[in-house]
């Protein structure tokens, strides 16, 4: 009964979205009276069922009820608690059901909370968003149904993978998600904006949260994936350009533009037109995001969860409603007039300048990961990895570097030349200082860009700090320290990829138990190599003691692990944090004569990376908390006070 | 007018990647990597016996007049068992097989020859997978064609197959000419 | 992340057994002259491995990738430059080997776009500051 009942409310569901689209256009083109008062009631209803839906499916998972398609064929009775849970949104319908689920919930959120509005961009928003919700309501009822039974039922499960079985695993596709849908909902208050042609401050004002609340999920999602490749392969890379890596990247980059356009907006009604574009833009890339990585179509290697057919659905709904949605902004925009205005030297322009420059990144991004498809149509098959895309979007990066020093210490509408130059002096010093000492440290033999990304990272540093100086800390505003916390961040992961790239050291060797090994002034002791079992896993592990100046510092086991059902070796590498830096320890195969292959890298600073991505995300918390309760206050007491963006 | 257009311009990039994705989407998947030595010389290495059954194989003495199979497998590799009666089939229908084990152990590939049978009149022990490289050769298992000049006609990828073998007698026919 | 799974499967070594025998000399051994296992590394981080076809051979546990390494190590060793032994792949594997773009003419449009979109962008971004300028003086 379970099932059914969660179709029935997936049904219901559909057929409430269909008749909240009737009753916006109802609303926003006649002003009909009752279509505006049941539109509200409607999305909330809508979430609700969605939601029981998806809480159905996971009760499913958690009774392990094999009469049910979905749960026989990814669960398992006897798998943990914690993966039975997981595992109903770690396959395509349960992740399509949470979507929606996700969709109609924020749908409903919008319904619920969003005050400042106007009226009828509020239901035209609440239209677009059934718009949207519909196409996935029937890609879900028509071309994946969760709740399909299985006739007969099955004695259990098929075998449970152990691979999925990380927390890693289990929550960073959802992140990633409810990142993807918060950009929907973006998209639909520009939708909603353009058709009653309000694109004004107010507009930004009530996107904005949801920006940035998805951006913050994106960014954890990233910096998580990227820490998780980094320990799982055991060759010490983290960022791969992989096309699955670069459309997770590229709605991130989509967002981190919309946010900063739309603070713009808020706080200045300038860029609007810009700034709808964005939020088309951005909800478009975490679509072909979706779409990259469902259809299989970039890489062979994705050999699951992939599907021709359900890359046509995605795609056909990409086009509806991005290409809906850019025809309504060519045909609308020229009805939104400029906004204010702006000069060159002014936060405005530096703030025009970030949005080029990450824009540009994100194109590239694009065409770099489209390319090899491109040509393979053409006969030629090649490859676009990380040579190209560290040799053009590095220096990118380290020009948005250099706007990002500049730009929040600049004055809105109009600013000073000379008191631009002065007030970035310190921060051209920090950098000047920064790349004279890398260059004296590392004898000169440093790459460029990694000198000059030491030099930015010292810069922004100091420059994120600046907007703090002389002002009172515990009278600063909340969002201002999130966007110093969130620009320090950068300046932290950047130090660490510099720092990752320029100063890493290697030692391969071929081990004997009892042999040692120096590498960065560490003695890395290989003791031996005993067999070990696991519940599901056997595996050599060697114990490997590390000392330093004679000092036993610790003791790190790497494992060769081979996991029996489905057949899967894997190296469970160790890292050893330290202050300065990691030593990442693998052991390897088996070779000639009891030697085994030993991989050491000693990786200064690497861990800033992923906490630069922490700090970053925690920024933009501490923004949208800050936003937030800002509003609250607002509502509390509405004087007309001036938005300030810092 | 010169401003409207350029609000296009977004609508019209997007519809040419709809237009890449879904041509995109209805294409073969490609997997396999092509060799590009199709149509040059076969390259000359010596290799060491890789069996006790059958002698050494040099690739530098294949400009002998007649086609051959140049046939790469190794006893590790499953769809080698797997097409093992259809290199017999063809061996016995008069071809010239010569083979290259890769990655190999001489006790395992006599094991396996004994077992899977054995259609080769040479194989060379490929141990560090350097021919393979100078074949452009992706995989195993792979079968070359050879002509009787030396040059390298047609590549084979994957498993050979009941159904492959008119095409492999058709393009031995061809290097015949 | 969902990449890493089938990577895992695919690449592992002993599990699909792709050798019978330990690897190659130089496949996990650093050249002794460190100029030239810099050259090295830095090569194979560009060369695409053909089993597991979404990471270079620098980053995969895969037989053919580890003879590749080896292969690649000793000529280095033997005083080959390294771009000299990426055409002699290119020659061999086309330039899907290549991570890094080749100069070739279907590879143009995308070393050009950089510079393209930099100079459209900001053309339009500079249009549009200077004409505000212009219309509030």
């Amino acid at each position: 009964m379970i099932a059914e009942t969660g179709l029935a409310a997936l049904w219901l569901a559909a057929m409430l979205a269909g008749a909240q689209l009737v009753f916006a256009w109802m609303a926003v083109a006649r002003g009909a009276e009752p279509a505006q008062r049941l539109i509200r009631p409607i999305a909330v209803a809508q979430g609700v069922l969605t939601c029981g839906a998806m809480a159905l499916l996971i009760l499913l998972f958690l009774r392990s009820d094999m009469s049910v398609y979905l749960v026989a064929a990814n669960s398992h009775s006897l798998k943990p608690l914690l993966y039975k849970f997981a595992g109903a949104w770690g396959n395509h319908e349960g992740s399509m059901l949470l979507w929606v689920a996700v969709i109609s919930a924020s749908g409903a959120a919008v319904a619920l909370f969003e005050r400042g509005l106007d009226k009828r961009t509020h239901y035209a928003t609440l239209g677009a968003q059934a718009a949207i919700s519909l196409g996935f309501y029937a890609f879900l009822l028509l071309a994946s149904n969760p709740f399909a039974r299985l006739n007969p039922p099955v004695e259990d499960g098929q075998g449970l993978n152990p691979l999925l079985q990380d927390p890693g695993l289990a929550f960073h596709p959802p992140t990633l998600y409810l990142g993807y849908v918060g950009l929907s909902v973006a998209f639909s208050f520009a939708v909603g904006a353009l058709l009653t042609r309000e694109v004004n401050a107010r507009f930004a004002k009530a996107v904005r949260p949801w920006v940035l609340a998805a951006w913050i999920l994106l960014t954890f999602g990233i910096t998580a994936g990227s820490y998780w490749a980094y320990y799982e392969l055991g060759w010490g890379g983290w960022w791969f350009w992989d096309p699955v890596e670069n459309a997770s990247l590229m709605p991130w980059l989509a967002a981190t533009a919309l946010f900063h356009s739309a603070s713009v907006l808020a706080a200045r009604d300038a860029l609007r037109a810009w700034t709808v574009m964005l939020a088309v833009i951005a909800f478009a890339m975490s679509m072909v995001g979706t779409f990259l990585v469902r259809s299989g179509i970039l890489t062979s290697v994705h050999a699951f969860a992939v599907d021709p057919t359900r890359g046509t659905f995605i795609l056909a709904l990409l086009g509806l409603y991005i290409g809906g949605a850019l025809a309504l902004f060519a045909l609308r925009v020229h009805t939104v007039n400029e906004g204010a205005r702006f000069e060159p030297v002014s936060r405005e322009a530096m703030l025009v300048l970030n949005n080029l420059l990450l824009c540009v990144i994100l194109a590239l991004v694009l065409i770099g990961t489209l390319y090899p498809l491109l040509t393979e149509m053409m006969g030629v098959r090649v490859s676009v990895g990380p040579p190209y895309f560290n040799a053009v979007i590095g220096p990118l990066t380290i020009a948005l570097m250099a706007v990002l020093v500049v730009g929040p210490l600049l004055r809105w509408r109009k600013d000073d030349p000379k008191a631009m130059v002065r007030r970035t002096t310190p921060a051209m010093i920090a950098a000047a200082l920064a790349l004279i000492a890398v260059i004296a440290l590392s004898a000169g033999a440093i790459g460029w860009l990694s000198a000059l990304g030491f030099a930015a990272a010292a810069a922004v540093a100091l420059a994120s700090l600046l907007p703090l100086w002389k002002r009172n800390l515990l009278r600063t505003p909340l969002y201002t320290w999130g966007m110093v916390v969130a620009h320090l961040g950068c300046a932290v992961s950047l130090a660490g990829m510099a720092s990752e790239s320029a100063f890493s050291q290697e030692r391969l060797a071929a081990a004997r138990p009892g042999e040692k090994f120096e590498l960065a002034g560490y003695t890395v002791a290989f003791d031996h190599v005993l067999p070990i079992a696991g519940p599901n896993w056997t595996a050599m592990e060697a114990t490997l003691t590390v000392s330093r100046n004679g000092r036993v510092i610790g003791t790190a086991k790497p494992q060769s692990r081979f996991f029996a059902d489905p057949p899967t070796p894997t190296n469970e590498s160790v890292q050893m944090t330290r202050l300065g830096g990691q030593l990442y320890l693998v052991l390897g195969d088996q070779l000639e004569a009891g030697r085994w292959q030993l991989r050491i890298w000693w990786k200064p600073f690497v861990t800033f990376i992923w906490a630069g991505g922490g700090l970053i995300a925690l920024g933009g918390a501490l923004a949208l908390i800050g936003r937030i309760r800002r509003e609250r206050r607002h509502k509390a007491a509405p004087k007309p006070a001036r938005e300030r963006f810092a | 007018m010169k401003r409207s257009l350029i609000l296009w311009i977004p609508l019209a990039g997007y519809l040419i990647f709809l237009l890449v994705a879904s041509l995109g989407l209805n294409r073969e998947q490609q997997t396999v990597i092509e060799s590009r030595m199709i149509g040059k010389p076969m390259p000359g290495i010596d290799l060491p016996a890789a069996s006790t059954l059958s002698p050494a194989l040099s690739t530098k003495q294949m400009a002998d007049g007649k086609p051959r199979l140049l046939n790469i497998f190794a006893s590790w590799c499953v769809p080698c068992a797997a097409e093992a009666p259809q290199l017999t089939q063809l061996a016995q229908r008069g071809v010239r097989i010569d083979a290259v084990a890769i990655r190999d152990a001489q006790k395992d590939v006599d094991a396996f020859l004994k077992r899977y049978g054995n259609p080769y009149q040479r194989i060379g022990l490929d141990a560090r997978s350097t021919l393979q490289f100078y074949l452009g050769s992706s995989g195993v298992p792979e079968t070359f064609v050879v002509d009787g000049k030396g040059i390298i006609r047609y590549q084979h990828i994957g498993y050979i197959g009941p159904q492959d073998l008119d095409t492999i007698m058709t393009k031995l026919r061809e290097a015949e000419s | 992340m969902r990449r890493l799974l089938p990577l895992m499967l695919v690449c592992a070594a002993p599990a699909f057994a792709q050798t019978a025998l330990p690897p190659a000399p130089y496949a996990d051994r650093q050249l002794e002259d460190p100029a030239q296992e810099a050259k090295a590394t830095a090569l194979m981080h560009t060369i695409r491995c053909l089993t597991c076809q979404s990471q270079s051979i620098a980053d995969s546990n895969a037989s053919m990738a580890s003879d590749m390494r080896s292969e690649i190590r000793e000529r280095i060793k033997r005083g080959e430059e390294p771009e000299h032994i990426r055409a002699w792949l290119i020659e061999r594997y086309g330039d899907w080997i290549s991570y890094k773009p080749t100069a070739e003419p279907i590879l143009w449009p995308l070393w050009a776009a950089p510079a393209l979109l930099l100079g459209a962008g900001g053309v339009l971004a500079w249009k549009r500051i200077r004409h505000k300028r212009k219309g509030s003086a």
